[in-house]
């Protein structure tokens, strides 16, 4: 089995290696792949000519490639997310989106876009760029924790108690993230629309950079918990019997998938259901392993939000169509699919029966 | 060895378990029996640390459960529940290499797999290895949570006894299985291993158990040996219902039948 696991993670790493440079190749200006190497090669320092970049390398290195890796981890992080979230919620039809991480996170950005302003003096000056992070990650936490809350009774999580609680808190953020963008100034806050469907096109060195740190850092923390998880699968009675000191697990699960999705949320928005059918693909090839789920979704994750993109960026060139709506069109029939077997199999006691 | 000392426990502000104080000793099958809600799967899952305790204490090897560090008790103290669900599909042998996880960090040796291996082949299930858990029945599955339990506890501690502890293991089970699992059961026993099992089958529990506890609304009715502790007047007092005592023929331990004595009066003629 295990060396199953390692011929899946070598073809999905192949995988990834493609979609970037494929994805860093499309767009409204193409690049070709013999002027994407000779770019990175500048870039890294080999071969630099004397004059002053092209206005393509320029493009290439400070938006085309940020968007290409922003994309590949935002992608890995809603999908590691999604994994680790259905292992808590022991459900396979959640994920970050519906549970509330990703518009309390919008939520929260939203906030600081309108409000961080008015903050002035040390605060600011201290607090500045940390803001935007810290107070998506609040949102999401809050929202998250309000869910599981309403949906764990008695140590069990009732799925329709799930849905309501999810529906109305997403509700509730999605209203207040509104509200925000009513009264906003700022361009980027005033849309609608990048609240709602998520866009990479704000993608940047500085923020690629902070998305890669706490989504590296929350792969590798969510590894560290994939037995644990396993063994949650059975239930938290069970998981503790076996060791599990189960409420500092869920504690912890938590805080890693609201770090990761929060900050990812902040800079490019809410992209829904990558985090309910990168995990299902990868279940279908036979095994609820979290730790293979963790690994094959981090990869899977990046391959596809980087498709949705190529696909975002070139169907109505030299715009852009939502990124939302794309994964919306993919994930919502996948939920509904997963939703219509769950109560086909509710007598028999299973999702996977 | 288990000691519980004045144990008591509190559901939705009611007493659920009252005052319990016994040793469970290594060497001795001990089978809790009692009518529905009559605290026995609480009285386990809280001397397992799943329920809070209100008062008293409950001591492993003479070390009290408030301060034991759960893994490393996890690593020679198994429980199997009431049949657990489970809403993503797994393998069989991945269930039951659940048992070893108090036992290696990341990745599991081949030590652990030949235990899981080998506890699959005492409960003969090897052949569902590769199957679905999902799609196994009712009484398959209990055999693999059996055979889950059993791994976990397979090799004996550096130091202490090992526990293992079965909420009605054989409910879901055939006649045949039953006897299985109640023989693997006695065979732990025997290698000095701390067994508290909770069954419904007064009569199983007659067969197999050394000692009986009586539980009934939370009170620790009766305890003692096997068979001096059941009586018709106990079985009366604890579940509402006549019974008598049938001496086996062959000098055996004698067989419960339940039921006013008139109820089915024989055939004349």
């Amino acid at each position: 089995m295990e060396n199953k696991f390692v011929l899946y993670y070598r073809v999905l790493g192949i995988g990834l290696a493609l979609s970037l440079v494929v994805s860093a190749r499309v767009g409204a200006v193409p690049i070709s792949f013999d002027h994407i190497g000779l770019f990175l090669k500048h870039a890294l320092g080999f071969g630099r000519g004397d004059g002053p970049p092209t206005i393509e390398e320029q493009l290439f290195l400070q938006i085309r490639l940020p968007r290409v890796l922003l994309c590949a981890l935002t992608g890995a992080a809603l999908s590691v997310s999604g994994v680790l979230m259905q292992a808590l919620f022991r459900n396979p039809i959640v994920e970050p989106g519906l549970v509330g991480t990703s518009s309390g996170a919008a939520f929260g950005a939203a906030f600081v876009f309108v409000m961080g302003r008015t903050l002035t003096g040390a605060w600011a000056d201290i607090l500045g760029p940390w803001l935007l992070p810290l107070f998506a990650f609040a949102g999401g936490a809050v929202a998250t924790g309000l869910v599981y809350r309403l949906s764990n009774v008695f140590g069990k999580i009732n799925v329709n108690t799930l849905l309501l609680a999810g529906i109305a808190v997403n509700a509730l953020a999605a209203g207040g993230t509104g509200f925000f963008s009513y009264i906003a100034r700022d361009p980027q806050a005033r849309s609608i629309v990048f609240w709602n469907l998520g866009t990479l096109s704000g993608a940047d060195w500085h923020n690629t950079a902070l998305v890669a740190v706490t989504t590296g850092g929350g792969i590798l923390l969510a590894l560290r918990y994939t037995k644990a998880l396993n063994a949650l699968m059975l239930g938290e009675t069970e998981a503790g019997y076996l060791g599990v000191r189960t409420r500092r697990l869920k504690t912890h699960i938590l805080f890693v998938n609201t770090l990761m999705v929060a900050v990812a949320t902040s800079v490019v928005g809410v992209i829904a259901f990558v985090g309910l059918v990168v995990p299902h693909i990868l279940r279908l090839l036979g095994s609820s392993d979290n730790r293979f789920l963790v690994i094959a979704s981090a990869l899977l994750g990046a391959i596809l939000l980087n498709f949705a993109d190529m696909l975002a960026r070139i169907i109505v060139a030299p715009s852009e169509f939502p990124i939302g709506v794309l994964t919306a069109f993919a994930g919502a029939p996948v939920f509904l699919y997963l939703l219509i077997r769950a109560n086909r199999k509710q007598q028999q006691g299973g999702f996977y029966a | 060895m288990l000691s519980i000392h004045g144990l008591r426990c509190v559901a939705g502000g009611k007493p659920v378990l009252q005052d319990i104080t016994i040793d469970f000793a290594p060497g001795q099958l001990h089978v809790i029996v009692g009518p529905n809600g009559s605290g026995k799967s609480t009285f386990l899952k809280a001397f397992s640390g799943e329920w809070p305790i209100a008062s008293g204490e409950v001591l492993y090897d003479g070390a009290a459960l408030s301060v034991l560090d759960k893994t490393s008790l996890a690593r020679r103290r198994a429980v199997m529940s009431q049949l657990p669900e489970l809403h993503f599909p797994l393998r069989v042998e991945e269930i039951v290499l659940m048992g070893r996880y108090p036992h290696f960090a990341f990745e599991a040796t081949r030590a652990d797999h030949q235990i899981c291996r080998a506890a699959m082949e005492r409960l003969s299930i090897t052949g569902l290895a590769g199957r679905d858990y999902l799609t196994l029945s009712g009484g398959e599955r209990q055999r693999v949570q059996f055979a889950r339990a059993l791994a976990q506890i397979w090799d004996a501690p550096s130091a202490g006894c090992r526990y293992l502890f079965l909420d009605e293991p054989v409910s879901s089970l055939d006649i045949y299985y039953q006897h299985e699992l109640l023989e693997v059961a006695r065979e732990l026993v025997r290698e000095q291993v701390v067994l508290i099992a909770v069954l419904h089958d007064l009569n199983l529990a007659m067969q197999y158990a050394h000692r009986m506890l009586f539980l009934r609304q939370g009170i620790l009715v009766a305890e003692g040996p096997v068979p001096e502790v059941v009586k018709p007047e106990l079985i009366r007092e604890v579940f509402q219902i006549d019974a008598r005592l049938l001496p086996d023929p062959e000098g055996r331990r004698p067989a419960i039948v339940y039921g006013q004595t008139d109820q089915f009066p024989a055939a004349r003629g």
